[in-house]
């Protein structure tokens, strides 16, 4: 028992450092006011309230960003979805000339320097009206989504045996049938978490919502309006908080219906800021 | 990894059925695929070409309301080059990403091996810890690490001053260069440890417990059944894991761009941040665009290999 000591206590301080943050955003967000400024912090919400979650939902905007949000990252995800697909049954269940070739873009696609295509980006929406446009953003999250798709729907494609469709082919199905009668279920899973990992992706997005979308505030996602929440709350750290804690909900929720799935996705590079 | 099953066993047994199949034009692959190369042409490497491009022209604002940039060569290649503050910015970037690699794989592996250790019940939690670390989205992050490092009311400035470090009282965290840059480590490696231990935990998992009680048996220490057993083993996991955080630590913006801009006085401005600044703020985007593509240069150092292995892994194979 005595030998057990030090890893149990180096867990729980690795179970404190990587859990604490994320419980004091949610305890400052259900605190009162007087209770988050008390000289000596209070670790239990003692006084359980539900104001500050009140003032972020009223605060000027909030409703509109959720929703620009929303629209921006499920158009991104059905877009990438739709057209990967496409693209994933030409990789995993044809033989053609420049299939290698491909190959490679899509993976040079998914190492691409995003963060470097700011300026130009930026340039290009300019030139052609679609500056402070929600349809850009949504063209560039399903742009930086597509090869992280096509690479996982492809593993799941592969993973289903060819010998089912050619068996529904042959009672007399067209290959469309056979695949949207066949293959398309057994890929639901795979079209399940891959379109998370990209919602996730998209939800998150900072660069790019923060440097194209300028004039027009009332195209603004919800990322961007959270980095400005001093010009929102001032020092309301309670509203704050609240906020982000709406903010991170649907993330959560999507993580706990992943579950095991997570760890196989990510790897690839699927989220991250 | 993502894996799911990338080689068909029937596949191998037996020679390949002939692939043309009836009533298949041998045009339906390209057309398959159409709308993901223009997608990539027009969102990707056109926007990569374009910068490319600003990078050898005059482009300012009045290029960029009135058109017609002229080229210029290597002007600003030149004028980057030649800054003193370019090269304080490219050091900068280089310690930013060595620091936050080298914790987060140390941090990481420790963890990954110290999960392996746990009993069940813990196990759970940690595990469960990491995933809600890794959920939260990086702008709520930085908003939660704003929150915890706030001069009055913070957290931690109460934490450090009750441990009798009375100097932090009221202590102004993101007024201080030193300070800002650590923290932004600190919140890097926070959000980054939890996927490096998670995957390295689940290699660990992998690897057959005879070789541990062999070398247990043969009298190894833990550093070196380490050393000899598990590090090669999981070697190949090493390298994907240290060149992607590589990677992504070297390209990281939003947390920098959302906390400090880049400031106080420029202390936490790496290559992205200071090319994105100067063609927003300065309005230089032919010399923002001559950054960008010297950032990605550089990046390519670790590109390529990774590119390689993980077309190796994943593209290869069939």
């Amino acid at each position: 028992m005595i030998k057990r000591l030090p890893i149990t206590l180096a867990a729980l301080s690795v179970l404190a450092v990587s859990v604490f943050p994320v419980y004091w955003m949610v305890v400052t967000a259900f605190k009162p006011t007087r209770d988050i400024q008390a000289d000596t912090p209070q670790f239990l919400p003692l006084h359980p309230t539900l104001e500050h979650f009140a003032t972020a939902i009223d605060s000027e905007g909030f409703a509109l960003f959720w929703r620009n949000s929303l629209l921006v990252s499920l158009g991104a995800v059905l877009l990438s979805l739709v057209v990967a697909l496409l693209a994933a049954f030409a990789v995993a269940r044809m033989r053609w000339r420049g299939r290698k070739a491909f190959i490679l873009m899509v993976f040079i696609a998914q190492m691409a320097p995003w963060e470097a295509l700011l300026i130009p980006m930026f340039i290009i929406a300019r030139d052609t009206g679609m500056l402070d446009r929600l349809s850009m953003l949504t063209l560039i999250y399903f742009m930086s989504t597509l090869p992280f798709t096509i690479v996982t729907l492809r593993g799941f494609l592969a993973a289903i045996p060819e010998e089912l469709e050619e068996a529904a082919q042959m009672d007399g199905a067209s290959r469309a049938a056979a695949f949207r009668k066949v293959v398309l279920p057994l890929l639901a899973p795979g079209l399940m978490s891959t379109s998370l990992f990209g919602f996730i992706t998209a939800w998150n997005e900072f660069a790019f919502a923060n440097a194209l979308i300028i004039k027009n505030q009332d195209d603004r996602t919800l990322p961007v309006w959270l980095s400005s929440f001093s010009n929102v709350f001032g020092t309301d750290w309670g509203a704050t908080m609240a906020a982000a804690t709406l903010f991170m909900l649907p993330v959560l929720l999507i993580f706990l219906i992943l579950q095991r799935r997570v760890t196989s996705g990510i790897i690839a590079g699927a989220v991250k800021g | 990894m993502v894996t799911q099953a990338p080689e068909r066993p029937v596949a191998a047994a037996a020679p390949p059925p002939p692939r043309r199949r009836r009533g298949l034009p041998a045009l339906w692959p390209y057309l398959l695929v159409i709308p993901t190369v223009a997608g990539a042409g027009y969102l990707l490497f056109y926007p990569l070409i374009r910068s490319v491009i600003i990078s050898f022209q005059h482009f300012r604002t009045g290029e960029l309301i009135r058109g017609g940039a002229a080229f210029v060569g290597l002007e600003n290649y030149h004028e980057a080059l030649g800054s003193a503050e370019f090269w304080a910015v490219v050091r900068r970037t280089l310690v930013w990403t060595g620091v936050n690699t080298v914790l987060i794989m140390v941090i990481s592996t420790l963890v990954a091996l110290m999960v392996a250790r746990l009993g069940k019940r813990l196990r759970l939690a940690v595990l469960a810890g990491l995933v809600l670390t890794w959920a939260t989205p990086v702008l709520a992050a930085t908003t939660i690490f704003q929150w915890l490092f706030q001069s009055k009311l913070g957290v931690v400035n109460w934490l450090l001053t009750s441990i009798g470090l009375t100097r932090f009282d009221g202590y102004t965290w993101f007024a201080n260069g030193t300070a800002t840059f650590a923290i932004m480590v600190l919140l890097v490696v926070w959000q980054s440890v939890p996927f490096a231990a998670l995957t390295l935990y689940a290699g660990l998992t992998t690897i057959p417990q005879e070789l541990f009680e062999a070398a247990r048996i043969d009298g190894a220490t833990a550093w070196q059944v380490f050393r000899d057993v598990t590090f090669p083993m999981l070697r190949p996991l090493f390298g994907l894991i240290t060149s992607l955080e590589i990677i992504w630590v070297f390209k990281c913006f939003a947390q920098i761009w959302a906390i400090s801009q880049g400031g106080p006085d420029g202390a936490t401005t790496t290559l992205p941040v200071y090319a994105y600044q100067v063609a927003q703020s300065l309005h230089k985007y032919d010399l923002g665009s001559a950054i960008s593509t010297l950032t990605v240069l550089i990046l390519l150092v670790v590109l390529v290999p990774h590119l390689r292995r993980m077309y190796k892994h994943e593209g290869a194979d069939q």
